[in-house]
Formats: C-alpha cells, structure tokens, sequence
C-alpha cells in the first residue's frame, strides 16, 4: 500500500466533532422508515437513499480532503484503501478492508464488518428487497466522482439479507479527465 | 463506551432529508413535506426516549418530564443543555437553546418586514425564512416524539428570532 496521507483515520476521527450515534442510526432508521411508506415501490426507495447518499458523497469529499490532508492517489488501488481506512474511519469511526481486486485494477471489494447504520434494524418479508444501506454506496459513488473518478458501487453481501457481512463492490468506470481551463459557455 | 459518528455525518443526513422532502417530493406542497419531516423527528424522539428513560422512574409530572428533555435528554443529543426554559405554569412551556447546533452553520438573509418566523404559520414569510424553518420541524417532531412516548400529548413549534438561538414551544394538550 502506498504511504498514507499526514493523518490516520483514527487520529481525524478523535479530533472532529462527534455526536451520539443513536441518533444517526435512528434518524437514518426514520427516514428509510418513511420513504417505504411514501414512495410503496422498494425499488424507488433504494433510488432515493441512493441519490441521498451521492448528494452527501459530494459534500463528504471536501470535509475528506481538508482534513485528511491526503494527496492525489497514484492508482484505484491506493483510492480504495483511502476510503477504507481513512475514510470509513474518520466518518463513521469504523474501519473497512479492500479486497478481491480483479486483476487489471478498477473493481474491488470494500467490506465492512462493523456498520454503525444498522445496529437496531431488522428487516421486515415486507421489505426483501430493499437495500438498507444504500446511502454508502451513494456516498461513495458521489465522492469519488468529485475526485473524477466514474463508478458503479453495488451490493455484494448484505448481513440484513442473510449474509456474513457488508460487501460493496467499487468498480471504476473511466477517471474523467479533468479539463482546464474550463469554457466560459459551459 | 457511548459510540459515535462524525457530526458531519448526522448535519449532511438532515441537510439531504430536507433537500428530498422539501425539494424532490414536495417542492410546491411544503405543508406536505413539513409533516413527513415532522413524523421522521417524531419516529426518531419516540425511540431515544425509550431508550434514555430505561432506568428511570417514572415522571411525576409535566414540568419534570420538560426538565429531562432540558437537561439528559438535550445532553445526550447535543452535548449541552437548554438554556432558559419558561413556563406559564399552565401547559405552555418554552424551551430556549442559544446555539442550536442544527442551527449554528444556517444564515438567513434578515427580510426587514417580519423577523420571527414560525415554522406552523405565518404564509407570504420570505423564501429564506421558510427553507430555515424546513429545519425546524425535525428536532419540533423529535420534542414531541419524546413526550407523547412519555404520556404527554403536545403540540410543538420553534421560532428563530435571532439566529443561531430557537426557541421551542411546547404547548401540553388538556
């Protein structure tokens, strides 16, 4: 793994202004609560906290970037372990790992054992299909496209649906190249 | 030991359920998007009081049930308490946080015609005024979620005369 940005997760996290995560999780609970009931469709609610997510992902890269002190990441590679160990860290005050990197190296898997969304949640037949945790994957996919990079995040194992653990698997679509300067029409 | 997140975390989360109700769903219908706010704090004021009542016995009364959300309640949510809390002694009680932290990064342009602004009225209020006091319906939901679980049916409203301050307004049903 390539060196670390001047601050570690950790040391961030214990430096930011913290709040009682109850409230996050019954909030998010809420929320996630009300929109089923809103919007009916399962579907539609997986599409909403995903936007929801990518809304916050794009707001998220800044306060990542100004207090990670990180610089540009040489690969995907590097940006994986980025988000985490650091950014996963500094957030949500847990840590992730990367793994099953497909050999050309833009698609892995972030997984995460301990996820501070769903410490009181069950989900009911009802709700099968829906995808609890989707605002992450939306936050993810939000950042990264700040930092110009396309991808698609989708759920590979979901503990609320049965499995070991939370697994989301990042696939970089294409880095946007950045253009500058930028035209004064656009 | 009590697990946290980034503050970041919640204010982004409240700041995108606002965006969704209010402009998404509901952009021309705010009372519609200000109800589904409000039973999103009620929901969430519901639970917490299940939980940091646990070990408690019962209250005895109105005014004790008010002091709890003054003092653990508002310690536990926002790390500090309410400032001043005001009571006519007759089922109104007024709550007031100097800085209140879901408040304290909000600014509003000061419309010269009308400075206090409540979230359950006043139409023709500046667009300004009216996004703020989207805000507002959370945490007044949260308030009345926390009552009504503890047996105290109320209505709840929050005025900003002078921002980062608000001030709730606990009125008890007879």
């Amino acid at each position: 793994m390539a060196p670390v940005g001047p601050r570690s997760g950790d040391a961030i996290f214990s430096s930011i202004d913290r709040v009682n995560a109850e409230l996050f999780m019954l909030t998010y609970g809420a929320i996630v609560r009300q929109l089923l009931t809103d919007l009916e469709e399962v579907e539609e609610v997986n599409k909403q906290l995903d936007q929801m997510g990518y809304n916050i992902g794009i707001r998220l890269i800044d306060e990542f970037l100004a207090k990670s002190g990180v610089s540009r990441c040489v690969d995907f590679k590097e940006t994986a372990e980025m988000i985490a160990k650091v950014g996963f860290k500094m957030f949500l005050g847990v840590t992730a790992s990367v793994s099953s990197w497909e050999a050309d190296g833009t698609c892995c898997s972030i997984i995460l054992e301990d996820n501070p969304l769903v410490d009181f949640v069950e989900l009911p037949d009802t709700c099968q299909g829906l995808y609890y945790c989707n605002v992450l994957s939306g936050v993810i996919r939000g950042a990264l496209e700040m930092v110009s990079m396309k991808t698609e995040v989708t759920w590979t194992r979901d503990v609320l649906r049965g499995d070991d653990a939370y697994e989301l698997q990042v696939k970089l679509l294409k880095q946007v190249a950045e253009e500058y300067p930028y035209k004064d029409d656009e | 030991m009590v697990r946290e997140v980034a503050e970041s975390c919640v204010d982004t989360m409240l700041m995108e359920m606002v965006a969704m109700y209010s402009g998404r769903f509901y952009a021309n219908k705010p009372e519609l998007a200000a109800r589904r706010i409000e039973a999103i704090g009620y929901q969430v004021g519901h639970q917490l009081s299940e939980r940091y009542t646990m070990e408690r016995p019962r209250f005895s009364d109105h005014l004790e049930a008010i002091k709890f959300i003054c003092k653990d309640f508002w310690s536990e949510v926002f790390k500090k308490q309410i400032d001043n809390l005001k009571t006519n002694h007759r089922g109104t009680f007024v709550l007031q946080d100097n800085k209140f932290r879901w408040l304290s990064r909000v600014s509003i342009d000061p419309s010269p015609e009308k400075e206090t602004e409540d979230p359950l009225s006043t139409p023709g209020e500046s667009k300004a005024a009216q996004a703020v006091s989207m805000y507002l319906y959370f945490p007044c939901g949260i308030i009345r979620g926390v009552l009504s679980n503890l047996g105290i049916p109320c209505a709840v409203s929050a005025d900003i005369s002078s921002l980062p301050t608000c001030s709730f307004v606990i009125r008890v049903k007879a």
